[in-house]
């Protein structure tokens, strides 16, 4: 391995720019003549609107323009889609309302769009945003997940019941056979929190519109520019997708929630044409609590059955999801193709059932964020795991070590083909790392100090690298979900790679770069990454899903396969030899069994003088491009363990522990694995102990700003122990698996399951605040005080 | 309007303002220092700390014309003549940054925590006083790194310069 290739801890090639505060974000972007945008949002949950009256407003300083819903439908600007149909149990097709990007004749939620100011400046929009006269009809709002269906209140007519879909996947018979021969069965309710993603860099837009070659420019905080430029194009119809450019510059983070086609962009992009100026808008904090998508939001009740021998033979589960006031991107894939086919978890269970139910509440959209689906249905299995070991009185670890999928590959009952992995392996490593043998005595010395300590597991597994095209497109997606990937070599050799993901932390710029670097033996300096630009990149898909290594980095090395494949012919002509004798190897292609030899540089140059060839028989140049359409998804799994400790006291929870250990295939850089390995885990003990977006009766969001919304600081978490394990992805040609969401996924669980083995009973809710463990304690000593 | 003049990075800059310009929109928008942040509106994120008069401040917080005279130093006056102060350095060489957008808040909060409690950081003294600095992407754990190895370098460097931190550890 050399100190810049693949397995190597590379630092960062894009940090200078960031750690000197020149980085380009969205709002650092400042057009010629640039306007400034401000959408009036809904203060009522649910309400009609019956005239909005902007003559005072339209008449204020600075004031170039006021648009609303009817101004969209007048230029046949169409509504917000969601691009992944689900099928009812009856095979019908889901019940979906329409999502106007400005509100035509109701509002949903608090935060909903009922109008765009565009002033000279953003203070002046604001001013007048407050002149703007709204008589809206105020109607009773339903916010609640599980009484949503059926409620009186209807969200949208298309859904008179505000259910959006009843959809199940698995075996109803099986499983019931299952569970009616079971010899124990365990049961639990369970409540995923409704989360806010939060990345640091809130939302923006600044439009643009060049009247002279009617082109429209759209710099927008994406991570799937090409996809954005699609759904604007193909769906919205503000411009074909040869007039219309998508940049997504450096991204403050996504998590998922930047994924999405939000109102906002579309208006700015649109209304640059329609006032004749660039267009910025740039969210504040609240905005984006009151409009980005939210995340998880499930209710579940979940049954294990297990034999006589404690082994697993059965799952079922019955999850409502709450989806908000509309179908966001992708928000209907999220609780049922990337939820249910993940209730298998890393065990060897038979049969499994799952019904999901979605429900239309007058909340903010929900839709993927970091894990998205995965886990909900981690937290499900975990959690049943665990419990089901005590109630039989089990060891937790022994318990999951004995019902572990153990031969590959492996077809669970849910869709999956789990392809590789080696799960005890991972156990055993993580029992070390937290040094569970010396769990009893940490407990005991815990209790000498009138604190209460427990251990809790967590061996998730996740599908990601998503997706193979044709098996997601079975399923309902809108769309294919490979990769493109384009390597242009310069005549003296430098390489420019164009890829259709879109870095936004991830370290792309670094990692993609060891790849290319690594494979065609040339200075990683000599490599630069170009992404997020829809007039450079010609297509792309994205990053989300943990897909850019698996699928992004395999289109990259197709595409770099072909360049030595092109280089190999004009090496050849160099070289006076036969194609089929030439070898690359440590950037040199030579010819077999002779010392002759030609540096990747100099091949380069002989591609572009082309001297050395004829035109006829070789084309100039060394520039090639690769679609990569994965085989399967790529299935990290691996097993953290948490332990904390509770002062019963105040209720705090403190994290003494954590072990983390991830098998995510070949990795190309360590550092910036681990990296996402905290920062996933990070946001799970958010979930876990923090964070949850609250709304009242009325539909007011009560948590909107970082005041009232609990984001972990550094002062709530504990550095982590983190180690690894690998099994090749035999998926794709890397054998890599993806890392980003496994700490997300897998920390959840690991927290509340230390918490109720502190506890000794299982009645705790996340987030697991200081105020609700202080309830769930006095709750133990009454326990105890029974017993 | 209102004018006030102070020195950004070591230069004398004069701004003619609305008064209730904060500091933020003046280096951003009238200045063009971008790489000061924006990351909510009640105080709580701090990536918009920049440093007045020598001590963290979160910039948007403060209105502009309160500052007549100061001396303001951002994220962008930080290295010397292209020379990465020991912080940023650190930060890079530990990972202490995914998407970078917390990140000039983080430095410049990391290098006042150095600048009030010496060089010599443990790690439960740097949790308690990032508090104010919020990060969504790394878990802190890197971070944490990153501030307890710029610190120990940030000691190096003053010894040569002599230059003693400005208020004893606590």
């Amino acid at each position: 391995m050399s100190a810049t290739g693949i397995g190597a801890s590379v630092r960062r090639k894009e940090d200078h720019r960031f750690i000197t505060g020149q980085g380009r974000y969205t709002d650092d972007i400042n057009r010629p003549g640039q306007a400034h945008a401000y959408f009036l949002r809904s203060p009522h949950a649910h309400a009609t609107i019956n005239a909005i009256d902007i003559t005072a407003a339209a008449a204020m300083p600075g004031v170039l323009g006021i648009f609303t819903g009817d101004d969209l439908t007048a230029d046949k600007v169409g509504g917000l889609i969601c691009g992944w149909m689900i099928h009812n149990k009856d095979g019908s097709p889901m019940r979906a309302g329409p999502h106007p990007a400005l509100a035509q004749g109701k509002v949903r939620y608090v935060g909903d769009h009922v109008c765009v100011i565009v002033a000279e400046t953003l203070a002046q929009a604001r001013d007048a945003s407050e002149a703007i006269v709204v008589d809206y009809g105020v109607l009773p709002a339903v916010v609640d997940t599980a009484s949503a269906a059926g409620a009186k209140t209807v969200v949208h007519a298309e859904a008179p019941d505000n259910t959006v879909f009843n959809w199940h996947l698995g075996n109803k018979d099986e499983t019931e056979a299952a569970f009616r021969a079971a010899k124990h069965v365990t049961k639990l309710d369970i409540v995923n929190n409704r989360l806010v993603p939060n990345p640091m860099e809130p939302r923006a837009a600044v439009g643009d519109y060049d009247d002279g070659d009617g082109i429209f420019t759209l710099y927008t905080t994406s991570q799937n520019p090409h996809v954005a430029r699609l759904v604007l194009s193909a769906f919205i119809g503000i411009a074909p997708e040869n007039k219309l450019r998508v940049v997504a510059p450096d991204v403050g983070g996504g998590f998922g929630s930047k994924i999405f086609i939000y109102a906002e962009e579309t208006v700015c992009v649109w209304a640059a044409k329609k006032v004749g100026r660039p267009v910025k808008w740039n969210s504040d904090r609240t905005e984006a609590f009151l409009s980005d998508a939210h995340g998880r939001d499930h209710v579940t009740h979940a049954e294990l059955a297990t034999d006589a021998d404690g082994r697993i033979t059965g799952l079922r589960v019955k999850t409502t999801a709450n989806l908000g006031a509309y179908l966001s991107t992708f928000s209907s894939s999220v609780p049922t193709y990337l939820y249910a086919p993940l209730l298998s978890g890393s065990y060897n269970i038979p049969a499994i059932y799952a019904e999901v139910d979605a429900v239309y509440t007058n909340t903010a959209p929900v839709d993927a964020y970091r894990g998205a689906g995965r886990p909900e249905a981690t937290f499900v299995v975990e959690r049943l795991i665990e419990v089901a070991a005590r109630e039989l009185g089990r060891d937790p670890a022994k318990f999951r070590m004995q019902n572990y999928i153990k031969s590959f590959p492996h077809q669970t009952p849910v869709i999956m083909m789990y392809d590789a992995g080696n799960y005890g392996a991972s156990l055993k490593k993580a029992l070390e790392i937290i040094d569970y043998k010396g769990i009893g005595k940490r407990k005991r010395d815990s209790a000498r100090h009138g604190k209460m300590r427990g251990i809790g597991f967590s061996s998730y597994i996740e599908a990601c690298g998503i997706a193979p095209s044709a098996a997601v497109g079975s399923l309902g997606a809108g769309v294919g979900l490979w990769e493109s990937a384009e390597v242009r070599v310069n005549p003296v050799g430098t390489v420019e790679v164009l890829t259709g993901s879109h870095s936004h932390g991830q370290g792309h710029e670094t990692t993609f770069a060891q790849l290319v670097s690594d494979k065609l033996g040339i200075p990683i300096e000599n490599v630069s990454i170009i992404h997020g630009d829809t007039d450079k990149v010609q297509m792309g898909m994205g990053t989300y899903g943990s897909r850019s290594g698996a699928v992004g980095m395999s289109a990259i090395f197709k595409a770099v396969d072909k360049v030595i494949a092109k280089g190999k012919k004009v090496a050849a002509y160099v070289l006076e030899a036969d194609e089929a004798d030439i070898d690359f190897a440590d950037g040199h292609f030579s010819v077999k069994g002779t010392d002759r030899k030609l540096d990747f540089g100099s091949c380069a140059l002989q591609a572009y003088i082309a001297h050395k060839f004829n035109g006829q028989d070789l084309e100039p140049g060394l520039k090639e491009g690769a679609f990569y359409d994965p085989t399967n998804f790529t299935f990290p799994a691996g097993v953290h363990i948490c332990e904390v400790e509770i002062d019963p006291q105040t209720g705090v929870t403190r994290i003494e522990r954590w072990a983390a250990v991830d098998d995510f295939g070949n990795v190309i850089n360590p550092m910036i694995v681990e990296g996402q390995v905290h920062g996933g885990i990070a946001q799970g003990v958010g979930q876990a102990l923090l964070e949850g977006a609250k709304y009242n009766s009325d539909g007011q969001l009560v948590t909107a700003s970082f005041m009232d919304y609990c984001m972990p600081r550094a002062d709530d978490l504990p550095s982590f122990q983190v180690g690894m394990t690998v099994t090749e992805c035999p998926s794709n040609p890397l054998g890599i698996k993806g890392c980003g969401e496994a700490g997300a996924i897998a920390a959840p669980p690991a927290v509340i399951n230390a918490i109720t083995d502190a506890l000794g009973h299982e009645d705790i809710a996340m987030p697991a605040t200081p105020q609700a463990v202080w309830r769930a304690v006095q709750k133990s000593i009454t326990r105890m005080a029974a017993e | 309007m209102a004018t006030v003049s102070m020195s950004v990075n070591g230069k004398a800059v004069t701004g003619s303002i609305d008064p209730r310009t904060l500091l933020v929109q003046f280096l951003r928008e009238d200045l063009r220092l971008t790489g000061t942040h924006v990351g909510c509106d009640t105080s709580q994120c701090g990536a918009c700390v920049v440093h007045v008069d020598g001590k963290a401040v979160k910039a948007c917080t403060v209105l502009a014309v309160s500052l007549e005279g100061a001396s303001v130093q951002t994220i962008e006056g930080l290295a010397v003549n292209g020379t990465l102060h020991p912080m940023q350095e650190a930060f890079r060489e530990h990972h202490g940054l995914q998407c970078g957008f917390c990140t000039p808040g983080m430095i410049m909060a990391a290098v006042d925590i150095v600048n009030r409690r010496g060089h010599d950081l443990d790690e439960k003294t740097i949790r308690e006083d990032l508090d104010g600095n919020i990060c969504r992407c790394t878990g802190y754990h890197n971070i944490v790194k990153a501030v307890a190895a710029g610190a120990e370098a940030m000691g190096g460097q003053s010894m040569d310069r002599k230059e003693p931190p400005r208020q004893a550890a606590e």
